[in-house]
């Protein structure tokens, strides 16, 4: 997920394989289809599309990482009923501070 | 078996209204809140019990116990002749106790899913997100300045901060806020939150619901404070909720202090408990011991009722 969130181009399996492997530990190489595992998974979950027009199909990120991270702190400041049995926070009040901090986070991604 | 279901009504009655008003109210929850959260519960399940227990022994008097009114009725359930003695009154109250238990258990199911997958959205986020922080098992953090601490309950937990939180709060301040979350974690919180929660949903035009709901809730906040302050002490803990909770303008905390606004007053409530000291927990000795009693009345009470409605006492 880090490398499609630090590649602007759409990736496929192979080529996401050999920058991992480049990352991590050279020689410790996952299989293709391992990865085609994930990244279908992934695609599930909504995380990544993939494009289909060519093949082999292309991955990339849905959302970046900040819009994911925003979308997760609306969630946990959300006090619909279901949140609040799923979550405990430790303070419930959603500051003046952390709703101005969250919406100028959302600003700034609208902006981009 | 008239008598049993006047008893269980009178008791449900009470239950709903007067009682649970009375303990909301009341101050002495703030200083032993173990015991004060142990009789919402009693005060909940009894309620419940009794309610359902009124309805099922008003409807199986005819037959003096429910396994006879079973035997009695089970041939003519879709079809037939009522058998003697039952009327309409006492169909309405078997199928009305029939409804609620299922009205009652449905809801805790449906809530318990719902959490549950939010709960499983949360960690797939968490996984994609987080860095785990150094040293704290269990322990995550997210690189947004939004300055906020919580914890996902459930089979697999985990406690999530920011790195907002970081840097608002002393290395002594975040220890106390990750002790308050793993308290919640440990004490398994959740569950009666969730119990509650589902009690509200299934009867959210009752008001004691929601009063119900709230006060388990600060309960559980201020269980979850004693962890951190047996770990951290009052003045870390303290500061942490008074940095957290005043995050933004000043202006927000006044008015949450003068109680407009439910979350606020909680605030106040938990940081008021820090102030007073030890000598508050002495005090605490004789409301414990009254509310643990009286918990164990409250629950005894409509057992012995559903003993009798069984028939296996007469």
């Amino acid at each position: 997920m880090e490398v499609l969130w630090t590649n602007d181009a759409a990736l496929t399996a192979n080529e996401l394989r050999d920058t991992l492997a480049v990352r991590d530990e050279p020689g410790r190489t996952v299989a293709t289809t391992t990865m085609l595992t994930v990244l279908s998974r992934l695609e599930r979950k909504g995380f990544v599309a993939r494009t289909r027009d060519v093949r082999p199909h292309r991955y990339h990120a849905l959302l970046s990482r900040e819009e994911h991270t925003a979308e997760l702190m609306h969630e946990v400041l959300d006090r619909s009923a279901d949140r609040d049995a799923a979550l405990a926070r430790f303070v419930s009040t959603a500051t003046a501070g952390e709703a101005a901090t969250l919406r100028r986070l959302l600003d700034e991604l609208a902006h981009r | 078996m008239l008598a049993v279901s006047a008893v269980l009504g009178i008791l449900a009655l009470a239950l709903a209204w007067p009682v649970p008003v009375a303990l909301s109210r009341a101050d002495w929850p703030a200083r032993t809140p173990a015991a004060a959260l142990a009789l919402w519960q009693a005060i909940a399940l009894a309620g419940g019990l009794s309610m359902i227990g009124c309805l099922l022994a008003y409807g199986s008097s005819p037959e003096g116990s429910l396994p006879a009114t079973v035997v009695a009725l089970a041939p003519h359930l879709f079809d037939g002749p009522l058998p003697p003695g039952f009327g309409v009154a006492e169909i309405a109250a078997l199928t009305l106790a029939v409804a609620v238990t299922l009205l009652l258990l449905l809801n805790l199911a449906l809530v318990a899913v719902r959490a549950e997958r939010e709960r499983r959205r949360q960690h797939q986020l968490i996984d994609l997100l987080s860095d785990p922080l150094p040293g704290e098992p269990r322990t995550r953090v997210i690189a947004t300045p939004v300055p906020l601490a919580y914890c996902v309950p459930g089979i697999r937990t985990a406690t999530v901060l920011t790195d907002g939180l970081i840097d608002a709060l002393s290395p002594d301040e975040l220890g106390a806020v990750i002790v308050h979350e793993r308290t919640h974690l440990d004490q398994l919180h959740h569950l009666v939150r969730l119990a509650f929660r589902a009690w509200h949903s299934a009867i959210p035009w009752f008001p004691i619901a929601n009063r119900a709901e709230r006060s388990v809730v600060t309960l559980t906040e201020m269980l979850a404070d004693d962890g951190a302050r047996r770990a951290k002490g009052d003045d870390a803990l303290r500061s942490a909720l008074e940095r957290v909770g005043n995050a933004g303008e000043s202006a927000s905390f006044a008015d949450a202090a003068s109680g407009a606004d439910p979350d606020g007053a909680m605030l106040a409530a938990r940081l008021d408990r820090l102030g007073s000291g030890s000598n508050a927990s002495r005090d605490a000795r004789g409301p414990r011991i009254a509310a643990l009693a009286a918990s164990v009345v409250l629950v005894a009470v409509p057992l012995a009722g559903y003993a009798a409605i069984l028939g296996i006492v007469p």
